[in-house]
């Protein structure tokens, strides 16, 4: 059963060769069993997940079809569930049960989708290897002393261990590409403003963005289908009509442009075995009459500098209401109001959560602003330029997704070394791309995520682009032996 | 750039995070080697370049002035850590 995708299952639902209950509690026993191992759950719904499970067999039997209808997924515990604790990954909302849903949850829960739980994520989404959380570390199913990737670590590790078949991640620099592609497993960042950010905690609003994360590229388009769309909620909404992002999964790659992005191929930092196997990936595409031809993003060497000012700017402000007093953590006998805000915060909040913090607060004080914060956002729109010149010859980029293999846990102990194996995620983040990665090959037993980069709203391009790689290549149907 | 324990202190305080020196250190080095790397923006050829502050350059969007939203007072102060009367409660601020 492990080998069975999101959308293989859905099928099965449709045919009613198993009910939504079988399914969910299959996974459930997965979950109990298996989880122990990865710690990638932060809280497992099952009651409300077999309630769910019953409501989707009652809307089966009617023969209704929708596109997620009683298949089982997971939330990352960054979108708010009512009724259900949404702990960010912090002490500061472990007693935080939220009185409402993210429209993500909504629109997934009118799809048909039953929640099995709420996955283990960095603190806030801040960290690329999952160390962050309050809730201990998650674990890489392909080598439990490795991490599984950040921020949405539980999300990868769960779907890679195929506890569950779909789960939902954010991404602000990289954190549904990098921890699918040390986990094996595919992962889509939307173009900015495709997916509701009403009820996705915020860390960076300008850059955060919610996605699907799965076994398949048709999995991520089927979930996507479910998850975009305009919300009034969401100020940054883009209002676009509904898109069908699995319309291009069969279209040929006969005269596609790749453009390969030479500055994310040169960099000292980048695993020469990470590189063999982008190269093999890129004569598959070829293979299918794709054309690839080099292309130049000069400025993108300063993204992660310029992401290292605009994220901290804006985590610092959005951070500002946790304050101890409307909900969430609260130190124990506050002296005053000043000592209620500030150990509420200080106890509230883990090591790098603060030090972003104060980075923001630092870059946005009196005298600094325009140093630091309005020179970053002018980098950000060169940076954003070179993609729309680069986009003018070519219809996808590609490139790897990290320049490393999933490191060991505790191996990067210094922030900034930490800040670079998003080296190459952030810029599609600083421009607002969509971009995606999927897995493209296996170096000693640890998968190698491929990444593509796409032009605005080109998400079902993506995906079409993946799911013809995924014809010729199993990679994305490997399960790791222990969880197989 | 360099930060000592009194700035990190400093920042802490504008950041309302309670720190004690002990921490303050830990966090210097830290916080220094992230100033040093964000500096590799001083040499960006930004000469003209309008600040972008929204990837797509969306505009705020604006909706009738009307009321949307219900009055859910008592579930939000369900989930607070300290209410009486319908009021928030914080320690004393006016003597």
């Amino acid at each position: 059963m492990a080998q069975e995708t999101l959308s293989g299952w859905v099928r099965k639902l449709q045919a009613r060769e198993i009910s939504s209950r079988e399914l969910t509690q299959l996974y459930l026993d997965r979950i109990e069993r298996l989880d122990p191992q990865l710690n990638s759950f932060i809280t497992v719904t099952a009651d409300q997940a077999l309630a769910q499970a019953d409501a989707a067999d009652a809307r089966l039997a009617k023969g209704e079809e929708s596109p997620l209808l009683g298949v089982p997924v997971a939330q990352k515990d960054i979108f708010c569930t009512e009724g259900v604790r949404t702990s960010c990954g912090s002490r500061m909302l472990d007693p935080f049960v939220s009185p409402y849903s993210a429209t993500v949850v909504e629109r997934m829960n009118a799809a048909g989708a039953v929640m099995l739980g709420k996955t283990n994520m960095d603190e806030f989404a801040m960290g690329s290897s999952n160390e962050t959380s309050f809730y201990g570390p998650v674990r890489n199913p392909w080598d439990t002393e490795r991490v599984p990737g950040g921020s949405s670590g539980g999300s990868a590790a769960a779907v890679g261990a195929r506890l569950v078949p779909g789960a939902t991640g954010t991404d602000t620099g990289g954190s549904i590409r990098q921890p699918a592609a040390f986990c094996g497993i595919t992962g889509l960042k939307p173009t900015y403003g495709r997916v509701s950010r009403y009820g996705m905690i915020a860390f960076a609003s300008s850059l955060d963005q919610g996605g699907p994360m799965a076994a398949t590229a048709e999995d991520c388009g089927r979930m996507l289908n479910a998850m975009a769309g305009f919300d009034e909620r969401d100020s940054t909404s883009v209002e676009r009509p509904a898109e069908d992002f699995t319309a291009a999964l069969d279209q040929d790659l006969k005269g596609l442009r790749i453009g390969l992005p030479t500055e994310f191929f040169g960099e000292a930092g980048l695993d020469e075995r990470v590189r063999g196997v982008i190269d093999a990936a890129i004569e598959v595409l070829k293979g299918r009459g794709a054309e690839v031809r080099e292309v130049g993003l000069p400025n993108s060497h300063l993204s992660v500098p310029a992401y290292y000012v605009v994220a901290p700017a804006e985590c610092s402000s959005n951070l500002a209401r946790f304050d101890g007093v409307r909900y969430g953590y609260r130190c124990e006998n506050p002296e005053d109001l000043m000592d209620l805000y500030t150990r509420s915060r200080g106890e509230g909040f883990g090591d790098e959560v603060k030090r972003r913090i104060m980075v923001g607060t630092y870059v946005l004080s009196a005298g600094y602003y325009d140093a630091y914060y309005l020179k970053a956002q002018k980098v950000r729109r060169i940076i954003a330029d070179d993609f729309r010149r680069a986009f003018e010859d070519v219809d996808v980029l590609l490139a790897p997704t990290t320049p490393e293999l999933p490191f060991a846990l505790g191996a990067k102990a210094d922030p900034v070394s930490m800040y670079l194996s998003d080296i190459y995620t952030i810029a599609a983040n600083l421009a607002g791309l969509p971009a995606m990665s999927l897995p493209a090959g296996e170096i000693d037993g640890l998968p190698v995520g491929l990444q593509l980069i796409g032009n605005y709203f080109d998400e079902a391009r993506l995906l079409g682009v993946a799911h013809q790689y995924q014809q010729e290549t199993d990679w994305h149907a490997r399960v790791p032996a222990a969880f197989a | 750039m360099s930060v000592d324990t009194s700035e990190v202190r400093r920042i802490a305080h504008l950041s309302r995070l309670a720190m004690n020196d002990d921490q303050a250190r830990d966090f210097a080095g830290g916080l220094s080697d992230i100033f040093a790397f964000v500096e590799q923006l001083d040499g960006a050829a930004i000469e003209g370049v309008e600040p972008m502050a929204h990837p797509l350059d969306a505009e705020q969007r604006l909706r009738p002035d009307a009321v949307t939203e219900p009055d859910r007072r008592e579930t939000y102060q369900a989930i607070a850590p300290a209410v009486e009367g319908g009021l928030y409660l914080v320690p004393r601020v006016i003597e």
